[in-house]
């Protein structure tokens, strides 16, 4: 029956059977367009519109206090779309600041839901959310702690869900950090067998950490003069959106507005970069900010002042703002493991917290796949060889896409599906 | 009797507003102990001579962010559950009457507004959509004129005041309503003065009817609406809408 299933879904999802990746046909060949454009409504995979997605919250550590002014983040909020019928099980992780029902989980979802999985979303541990109420430390982006506090959830998860569904069997499938995260995860499956995951999808993950987050921090350094003239340049956009807006009345501020003002706005490719730096940013000042009130840790928000629920966040969200991804790395992340463990050091710490660390297991664990993109700019040259080294077969890497940017492509969500294949 | 049961609702959404008001914990900072300078101190971070997009007049941040808290909890607790009801009980085309007679009515406002601020074309546009939508399209139960070519164009008497050079202002969270400043807080009132809906369909002023009407008017728009408070996954999201309030009333005024 799943089979069965599978081979019907495959087909809507392809919309032609059998195309080859010769002729790859996605249409951005541009990484930075790519990125923040995606995939045009007319190369996207037949997926459903809507699926029974349920959102839910749940209590990870019992009796844990939330900090006052993230009084709003108490519960992890996490989603599940769940079949009638036995069926698989995949747990979706979402990349850096990404939450259970972001655009891409939900891309995720609707694919292996029409497939015929039971899909959970969840958060990146990067999150506000997971951080607040499901990361064991309140440090995020801890390739093994992320990974132990993400498989705490999942089991949390499966016992909630339990006496509703039959599970036939566990999956994972994560995009960007969250497949990252997903190569963690069935390594310490492998240990505590809690799931025994069949297989396992790596979508867009970066090999070295500090690799990826160096290079998009420095993205934002496309903002024509440096970050000093984010206003200045927040300004500007804003205009030229008006001008689109005006002519296109209410569509251009839609969703599917956004691809028709993009195509009358003609950015250049160093400005799509700077959108792609201050979306990065975005993340990375709401991630420090909100470990840094969960630990009182002194990073930007002074020791021991404790906000309320009204406190306003001025001046804090502006320094967060002007702080990058591998500032929070050397001044809060690597003081905070280091206070834990004296014999730390700086590099070695950097050098764990990437999949050159698992590399044996990778290599043996024949259960996970990845896809990836040649033109992905999160990668530093020579890092695709890793995949293609490390994962031979089992790497399928398009010629271009960006990073993330051909997910809803439907030669990618047929192959999203068939390398879930038992 | 209609009176008490009036002033009775009245009170009841009144009362925990006031309590919050007045009541409860401070917006200020509490010390714990000794205060450490953080690692990153914004003295030594922000350079005052740059200019920073979520800069926003925020006199009243105080109130506002009390404000924004008890929209945030009434929004969870009352406001989501009714419309999700709302959706649960109507069909959809039903669902979609309603909203297109609202936004039928509106465009009365539409037009006044578009005279004030001698758009013609809008005017003509908003005048054209009206005429066709209530008679083709059954007292504006439907909307033809969009299907033939001629899209809503919204215009309020904020816009107006704003085309004619009146700045902002304060920003001001309302009750329910959310973000505004205070030249759209006018431009709500004033909307109301030039054209009442509820005097135009008929309905009794201060009774079950006009109570009704204005239910329903909010449950329309909350259904229309996809924002989600503190999901974004942002402690700061109150500046974070406080900044994309600001920006879309100026391409709103722009247009």
């Amino acid at each position: 029956m799943r089979t069965i299933l599978f081979s019907i879904s495959l087909f809507l999802a392809t919309g032609v059977a059998g195309a080859t990746s010769e002729s790859y046909g996605y249409p951005h060949q541009d990484p930075y367009v790519a990125t923040v454009v995606g995939t045009p409504p007319e190369f996207r995979a037949v997926l459903p519109e809507k699926i029974p997605l349920k959102k839910a919250r749940l209590t990870v550590f019992e009796g844990r206090e939330v900090p006052e002014s993230l009084w709003y983040e108490e519960g992890l909020r996490y989603s599940y779309a769940l079949q009638k019928q036995a069926a698989p099980l995949v747990f979706l992780i979402a990349g850096t600041g990404g939450s259970h029902d972001g655009g891409k989980n939900q891309i995720m979802a609707k694919a292996f839901y029409q497939a015929g999985f039971h899909v959970v979303g969840l958060s990146s541990p990067t999150f506000a959310n997971f951080i607040v109420s499901a990361s064991e430390t309140g440090v995020p982006g801890h390739a093994y702690r992320d990974a132990a506090d993400l498989y705490r959830v999942m089991t949390l998860v499966r016992d909630e869900l339990q006496s509703r569904i039959q599970v036939t069997g566990h999956f994972v499938a994560g995009y960007s950090l969250g497949g990252f995260n997903a190569a963690f995860v069935a390594l310490l499956d492998e240990q505590r067998k809690a799931f025994n995951f069949e297989k396992v999808l790596m979508i867009n993950p970066p090999v070295r950490l500090y690799s990826s987050v160096s290079l998009l921090d420095r993205m934002l350094e496309n903002i024509p003069g440096g970050v000093d003239n984010f206003n200045q340049y927040y300004k500007s956009l804003v205009e030229r959106l008006t001008q689109v807006y005006k002519r296109g009345d209410r569509l251009a501020l839609s969703e599917d507005g956004f691809y028709k003002a993009y195509q009358e706005l003609q950015f250049k490719n160093e400005e799509l970069a700077a959108l792609i730096g201050v979306s990065f940013r975005l993340t990375s000042a709401d991630l420090a900010l909100t470990a840094d009130i969960m630990n009182d840790a002194g990073y930007i928000k002074p020791k021991n002042l404790r906000l309320t629920k009204y406190s306003s966040m001025q001046p804090y969200d502006k320094v967060a703002m002007r702080l990058g991804f591998t500032d929070y790395v050397h001044a809060f992340f690597y003081p905070h493991y280091k206070a834990k463990d004296p014999s730390l050091t700086r590099a070695g710490l950097i050098e764990e917290m990437s999949l050159a660390d698992i590399e044996e297991y990778l290599r043996s664990a024949t259960k996970i796949e990845v896809m990836h993109n040649e033109d992905d700019f999160i990668l530093e040259p020579g890092e695709m060889e890793f995949f293609r080294r490390v994962f031979g077969e089992r790497a399928k890497i398009y010629p271009y896409g960006g990073h993330c940017g051909n997910m809803e492509y439907r030669d990618n969500v047929a192959h999203m599906l068939s390398a879930m294949r038992q | 009797m209609m009176k008490t049961m009036n002033s009775r609702i009245r009170a009841t959404l009144l009362a925990p507003l006031l309590l919050l008001l007045v009541a409860g914990c401070s917006t200020k900072p509490v010390q714990e102990g000794e205060i450490i300078e953080p690692t990153f101190a914004a003295d030594r971070v922000l350079r005052e001579d740059v200019e920073y997009a979520s800069d926003v007049y925020d006199p009243w941040s105080g109130l506002n962010r009390r404000i924004y808290v008890f929209n945030a909890n009434f929004d969870r607790h009352v406001f989501l559950p009714v419309v999700a009801g709302y959706q649960a009980v109507m069909p959809d085309f039903a669902e979609q009457g309603v909203s297109n007679f609202f936004s039928n009515l509106s465009e009365i406002r539409n037009v006044i507004n578009s005279v004030l601020q001698l758009k013609a074309e809008s005017a003509f546009a908003g005048t054209w959509r009206f005429i066709i939508n209530s008679t083709f399209g059954v007292a504006g139960l439907f909307d033809p004129a969009t299907a033939m070519g001629q899209p809503q164009m919204d215009e309020d008497f904020g816009q107006t005041l704003g085309r004619w050079g009146v700045s902002p202002g304060p920003y001001i969270v309302l009750p329910i309503l959310g973000p505004s400043s205070l030249r759209d807080t006018t431009g709500l009132v004033a909307d109301r003065l030039l054209f009442d809906e509820v005097r135009f369909l008929g309905l009794n002023e201060n009774s079950h009817e006009q109570w009704l009407y204005y239910t329903l008017v909010a449950i329309d728009a909350r259904s229309q609406t996809a924002f989600r408070y503190y999901e974004m996954g942002s402690p700061m999201e109150y500046e974070m809408v406080r900044m994309l309030y600001s920006t879309k009333r100026e391409m709103d005024i722009e247009k």
